[in-house]
């Protein structure tokens, strides 16, 4: 894979960035300094980063509740989305939305959504734009395994796959939909083949690692920039905190949460590109 | 000598206004698009014989794609959740779609991306995005085609800040408000009463504007005010004439905007005539209808000479039968009866 220096440094950097920003609501949240839900994206970075390494300022993205990692990958500014999970004035959204509506349209960034399944019918008007413009803009639209079960995913999967859109949807498979593993929720277990029923190019890959994203969303973004319309990545990946700040985090186990922080995105990331 | 050169009045029906006020609209404006179910239709075939076998399933689109092409006048599949927020991202990112939701019932299969996206996406962005969005749908009972497709509930909307929700009465009202949907930065959600399409009336040439949030008086009156919405202005004009037989001078008032209300027309007439009848279409419980006596209620009571009577359906469905149906809409002999009421 050929990915010059300074887009690795690029990446470390935004993920690094997801990564202290999330930590610190951590902290703040538990000093009780936030108010309302926070929902984190730690542990998850290399899917955000992995995606939008290959978007450009005019590329636009929606996002999910668990909406920080995306919002930073696209190049929201950090002061602005911490005050607006303050609550305060000098937010992004100038207080109205907090964390869950955190948008800034100018980066291309449709806002977080507070509503799980509701970005995937917003992409695929996105992609309308770009389509019926004659621009060559993506639209990668983000959402989890949770959604991954709604009708709105479908019904956009269904309108991108016939309009032939530069939509990418990435399903970021957190393992846990709230407190709900979808070895309960998702019928047939396989995220990735329900895309392919709607005829379009789909797999399934490791969202701990940064380069299989980086190939796989360079892959579907270019080809939506083709004009050869949308594909489905579904990212297995891990959260490492809970479904939101103050979860007691009683439906998985501690062993199975150190294994994950073992298989960490950032500290792979260093191993391959230091090996 | 001065010579008077009358010009002949156009008469349309209000399809074809509505129709005219997109033709136009489309063609001022490359970034507005039409999409809905069947809104040309056929759009599987190649056939020029299919194109535009439908033009919209009452034929308010007719002729559109023959102008524009099938990429702007663009049929979905049978998914609203799905085509509704396409039109709000569409319109989130630079187009200005206009959507057909085919009947205001169908509100219940999207009704997330109307009222938490397309309401909510302004406020909840600090402002910073705008959603040039037209919903248009049928509403209506009298068609024969019961529960799930002679709603007129437009209330649902009204509740929500954000919306804006229209409903004109006639031909040219439908024109100048649709030309003032399309060219708003909001989400407005345009009635078209089913049973008005094939009524006719004058309507101006070339394009016009009728704010939105600007009721109209359509009869002067004096003894009782009559505030109706879309079909029902039309009872309310005929309830008005006969009044005036009786020698009973009604005032009738068209809303046309539900939301952004004109509270001032309203408050000003009740204050001149003190008597207040309101005829919606809509389910009465927590309706405009209501909205209205309380908007009378708190702000002008001392005016008042008689309890406000409400002309509304039952609280039910709207049922099939043609007997029943008939005697479910607001007939102008219960407006005339409503407004001799608060007479005394």
């Amino acid at each position: 894979m050929n990915i010059s220096r300074e887009k690795l440094l690029w990446a470390y950097e935004r993920m690094r960035l997801i990564r202290e920003f999330e930590d610190r609501l951590h902290a703040d949240f538990a000093a009780g300094k936030i108010p309302g839900f926070v929902h984190l994206y730690a542990g998850e970075e290399a899917v955000a980063v992995g995606l939008c390494a290959h978007l450009r300022d005019d590329d636009f993205i929606t996002s999910t509740h668990r909406g920080h990692g995306h919002c930073i990958a696209k190049g929201v500014d950090l002061r602005a989305m911490m005050a607006e999970i303050y609550g305060k004035a000098t937010g992004a959204c100038k207080g109205k939305g907090g964390s869950m509506h955190i948008a800034d349209v100018d980066k291309g960034m449709l806002g977080a959504n507070g509503i799980v399944g509701g970005g995937p019918p917003l992409a695929c008007g996105a992609g309308l734009t770009a389509k019926l413009k004659g621009t060559d803009q993506v639209t990668v639209c983000f959402f989890g395994d949770g959604a991954s079960n709604q009708g709105t995913t479908f019904e956009g999967l269904n309108l991108a796959g016939i309009w032939k859109l530069p939509v990418v949807f990435v399903c970021e498979n957190n393992g846990y939909a709230e407190t709900t593993s979808p070895r309960y929720s998702v019928s047939g277990q396989d995220i990735a083949a329900r895309a392919r029923g709607f005829g379009m190019p789909s797999i399934a890959i490791d969202g701990l690692d940064f380069f299989a994203v980086y190939e796989a969303a360079g892959e579907a973004i270019a080809r939506a920039r083709r004009g050869e319309g949308p594909t489905f990545i579904e990212a297995q990946t891990y959260r490492y905190y809970g479904h939101f700040e103050g979860d007691s985090i009683r439906y998985r186990t501690r062993d199975e949460e150190a294994y994950y922080r073992s298989l960490d995105c950032l500290q792979r990331f260093r191993q391959t590109v230091t090996a | 000598m001065t010579v008077m050169v009358e010009e002949a009045v156009r008469t349309l029906s209000y399809r074809e206004a509505i129709n005219e006020a997109l033709r136009l609209e489309m063609r001022r404006d490359p970034t507005v698009i039409i999409m809905g179910e069947d809104v040309t239709g056929a759009s599987h075939s190649e056939d020029e014989t299919h194109l535009d076998a439908w033009g919209g399933v009452l034929g308010v689109t007719k002729g559109l794609v023959h102008e524009f092409g099938r990429q702007r006048v663009r049929d979905t599949p049978i998914t609203e959740s799905g085509f509704v927020g396409a039109g709000v991202g569409a319109a989130a990112t630079g187009l200005r779609p206009v959507v057909e939701l085919m009947f205001i019932g169908f509100m219940g299969v999207c009704l997330d991306q109307i009222v938490n996206q397309a309401a909510k996406i302004r406020y909840m962005f600090g402002g910073k995005a705008r959603i040039p969005l037209v919903i248009r749908t049928m509403i209506g009972a009298g068609f024969r085609a019961a529960a799930q497709h002679s709603d007129s509930i437009y209330s649902t909307f009204v509740h929500f800040p954000g919306l804006k929700v229209v409903a004109p009465a006639t031909p040219a009202d439908a024109k100048g408000l649709l030309i003032a949907a399309i060219r708003d930065d909001d989400p407005v959600i345009f009635c078209e009463h089913k049973l008005l399409y094939d009524m006719k009336g004058p309507v101006p040439e070339g394009e016009y504007v009728i704010p939105l949030g600007q009721a109209e008086v359509k009869r002067e009156g004096g003894d009782v005010t009559i505030v109706a919405i879309s079909r029902m202005v039309l009872h309310a004009l005929e309830a008005a004439e006969r009044l005036a037989q009786q020698g009973i001078s009604a005032e009738v008032i068209d809303l046309r905007s539900l939301s952004p209300l004109d509270e001032e027309t309203v408050l000003q007439s009740v204050r001149k005539t003190g008597r207040l009848v309101v005829v919606d279409e809509d389910n009465p419980r927590c309706s405009v209808a209501g909205d209205i006596a309380t908007l009378a209620a708190t702000q002008a009571l001392e005016f008042l000479n008689a309890p406000v009577k409400l002309v509304t359906p039952p609280h039910t469905p709207v049922p099939f039968s043609p007997v029943l149906e008939d005697a479910y809409v607001p007939s102008p002999e219960r407006i005339v009866t409503a407004a001799r009421a608060t007479l005394g």
